[in-house]
């Protein structure tokens, strides 16, 4: 212990570590902010409304039914949440995949984005399970149900976890001063990346896979035996789109930390994700198509689901695909900021219209969540947005890396 | 070059490693299909609507005593503190009754979708939910294509509930609590072969009687619990459009393309790395 303590002293110019990390942990910059103001009381009701849940049982802050056991805590938090985390994998094949550099200055936001948002999500599992205590079972000991899919997601998260921490980790050794634990950890970097993609492509899709067993209870516009193809494709622009609106904002309010060649090259980097989101999208509405065709679901168009599922591929994925498309050709920067919000209000429709809207579509009591449900759920948002702003002040995520690092990753 | 030696033993360590991780994931369901399970017959047509099974199911289990009669047309369901309800229906054939309960089904979704296996079908037969293990996700509530286990929202320390055939009375050589006291004789307990027999006999004998159809021995793959009745089965409020495939078939082929995709991923991967990568350098030299 002693020794690597003073390793990462010495490389810190002789500040003991320990009066590093406190320095760090003070708040920094104005605290009166609009978010400080609304995110705190927000972040304040909801841990009240966990701890009653914990004390009270589920039932007391939600409105899940025997029908519908799975509600916005698991359809949003988690299904559309890790949706919106594909931008680190997508940006992770670009970038150090197919070598396209030109990427590389955002990997670093991207990669921690995707950390925090897997950290909270599956953490926003734990508040739903009955009984959290056993949440160990299926990670260790004699209880492994390899037949679930279930069982397949958990691993999945966990391991992806910890692979975008491996990639994340220079950042966290530059800021330490580490310089021996950047090397050998930089080092780790490829195969953390080749790992992490194959275990999103098989969790995005296992995802839509969850659904597969409920086949009576969606409703049949939604279900197909293709969910994992679908939610894959879609997590591809979902994450994508995300990495356009979180840049947009992150670019205004980290503008100092950010170098002036990298805010010049934001806009050609804006354009080129907004063609990559124009063609997965085109795959993803041709394979729509195909499954809607070939399922024979004509008769189901005429009816209020029928128009929901149309509002839906025609208003937030055809639409915003032409919008990318178009604002490619023009180089439109706010068009594409408009697309990638359509883009994401459509893949949180698509996800809530599988796990929640669809799910039980006939049922005669529908599940709408609570106000508390609502509460815990923006809890998890404002909590990811703080920690995240937290580590962009203090770790080189968005501005360059300390002039001792030579090799970059 | 990019893949040196340290790089390929860290993506041949992280392969095996995944490979390891995806053979186990290919045991599949369905080990124990060939096993004789046991199973109840349930004939609707000697069904009194007594309500004798739901009063004996909780006191066999502990349960608070079943509240309302049963009336006609009224469909009361199972829930965290009655495993198993009787309903009347105005059927076409008059009033007939239907006795709901955990199906036991051969292949059960719940058990598939169970990442702890905490739903557990015995080799008995008897579909059980262990709670040292169960971490409460409901995953079991979402796959069960008849809406069989109850969650307790209200509790603390909730339990996942429903019928387990009473399994601990199975174990004594006993039969099930509501098997043993029903007086009409309507339910009957054995070999799921044997009642399946005992079911197309009754069935051939008085044709009149029953429909020819023994709800169970096909739907979704086959269940423990059988029925036979007077009508057709939707009349008795069952769903009758459930796939004769079992559930966890459903999601069979997905968890199959896991080892797969398993190895060829990491491979793909680092060759497109590869080829990339001479392309760029190419491109420096070009310049």
């Amino acid at each position: 212990m002693s020794n690597t303590n003073f390793a990462v002293a010495k490389d810190n110019d002789g500040k003991s570590v320990w009066k590093f990390l406190s320095g760090e942990l003070k708040p920094r910059g104005k605290f009166l902010t609009p978010f400080n103001i609304i995110s705190i009381p927000v972040i304040a009701l909801g841990l009240i409304i966990i701890i009653i849940r914990f004390w009270k049982g589920l039932g007391a802050v939600t409105n899940l039914t025997q029908e519908v056991p799975w509600g916005l805590w698991i359809g949003f938090d988690v299904v559309t949440g890790v949706a919106f985390a594909g931008g680190a994998y997508v940006l992770t094949f670009m970038v150090y995949i197919l070598n396209m550099q030109k990427y590389h200055s955002i990997v670093r936001i991207t990669v921690l984005n995707g950390f925090l948002a897997y950290v909270f999500y599956a953490g926003a599992l734990l508040l739903d399970l009955g009984r959290p205590w056993n949440v160990i079972n299926p990670i260790i000991g004699n209880s492994f149900g390899t037949s679930s899919v279930l069982f397949l997601v958990a691993w999945h998260f966990l391991l992806y976890m910890v692979a975008q921490l491996i990639e994340f980790s220079p950042a966290v050794a530059e800021w330490l001063g580490a310089k021996r634990a950047r090397k050998i950890l930089s080092g780790m970097t490829i195969a953390a990346v080749i790992f992490g993609i194959t275990l999103s492509t098989l969790h995005q899709s296992g995802l839509g896979a969850l659904y597969l067993m409920a086949k009576d209870k969606i409703h049949p516009l939604w279900y197909s035996e293709f969910i994992p193809v679908l939610f894959f494709v879609s997590s591809i622009f979902a994450g994508l789109s995300m990495v356009i609106f979180e840049g947009s904002i992150s670019n205004k309010v980290f503008s100092s930390q950010i170098s002036e060649k990298n805010h010049k090259a934001h806009n050609s980097i804006v354009i080129g994700l907004s063609k990559i989101c124009a063609v997965a999208m085109f795959a993803y509405f041709f394979l729509q198509v195909l499954i809607f065709v070939h399922g024979k679901r004509w008769d189901l168009l005429n009816t209020p689901m029928g128009y929901w599922y149309l509002l839906e591929m025609f208003g937030f994925v055809l639409l915003p695909m032409m919008l990318f498309f178009y604002s490619y050709r023009r180089n439109n920067i706010m068009l594409i900021k408009v697309a990638a919000i359509l883009t994401m209000l459509g893949v949180i429709l698509n996800r809530l219209n599988v796990t929640v809207i669809g799910f039980r579509w006939d049922a005669a009591i529908r599940y709408v969540p609570t106000w508390m449900e609502l509460a815990v759920t923006l809890t998890v948002i404002f909590t990811e947005i703080w920690i995240f702003r937290w580590v962009i002040n203090r770790m080189p995520v968005l501005r360059e890396s300390p002039s001792w690092v030579n090799d970059k990753d | 070059m990019a893949l040196n030696r340290r790089h390929f033993f860290k993506v041949l360590g992280v392969t095996g490693a995944t490979l390891a991780i995806g053979k186990e994931i290919k045991a599949a369901p369905g080990k124990e299909t060939s096993i004789e399970f046991s199973g109840v017959l349930y004939d609707s047509t000697r069904c009194a609507g007594c309500q004798t099974c739901e009063s004996s199911c909780a006191e066999a289990n502990g349960l608070p005593a079943p509240v309302g009669t049963i009336e006609a047309g009224v469909v009361r369901k199972t829930d965290e503190s009655h495993r198993t309800v009787v309903n009347s229906f105005n059927s076409t054939k008059g009033e007939a009754f239907m006795k709901k309960q955990c199906m036991h089904c051969n292949e059960p979704a719940c058990t598939a979708a169970c990442l702890t296996q905490a739903m557990y079908k015995t080799k008995e037969g008897p579909v059980i939910w262990r709670g040292n293990k169960c971490m409460g996700c409901r995953y079991c509530m979402v796959s069960c294509p008849f809406d069989v286990p109850k969650f307790e929202y209200h509790s603390a320390n909730p339990k996942i509930e429903k019928c387990n055939m009473c399994y601990s009375r199975l174990t004594e050589g006993k039969v099930p609590a509501c098997v043993e006291n029903c007086p009409a004789e309507a339910l009957v307990f054995g070999k799921r072969r044997d009642l399946i027999k005992e079911a197309r006999k009754r069935i051939v004998e008085n044709p009149d009687k029953y429909v020819d159809h023994i709800y169970g021995e096909h739907e979704a793959g086959g269940t423990g619990f059988l029925s036979i009745a007077a009508v057709p089965f939707d009349e008795l409020g069952l769903n009758t459009t459930l796939q004769s495939k079992s559930y966890p078939e459903l999601s069979k082929g997905f968890l199959y393309s896991v080892p797969t995709i398993f190895v060829l991923w990491p491979a793909i991967l680092l060759g497109i790395r590869e080829a990339t990568k001479n392309n760029q350098s190419n491109e420096e030299e070009n310049e």
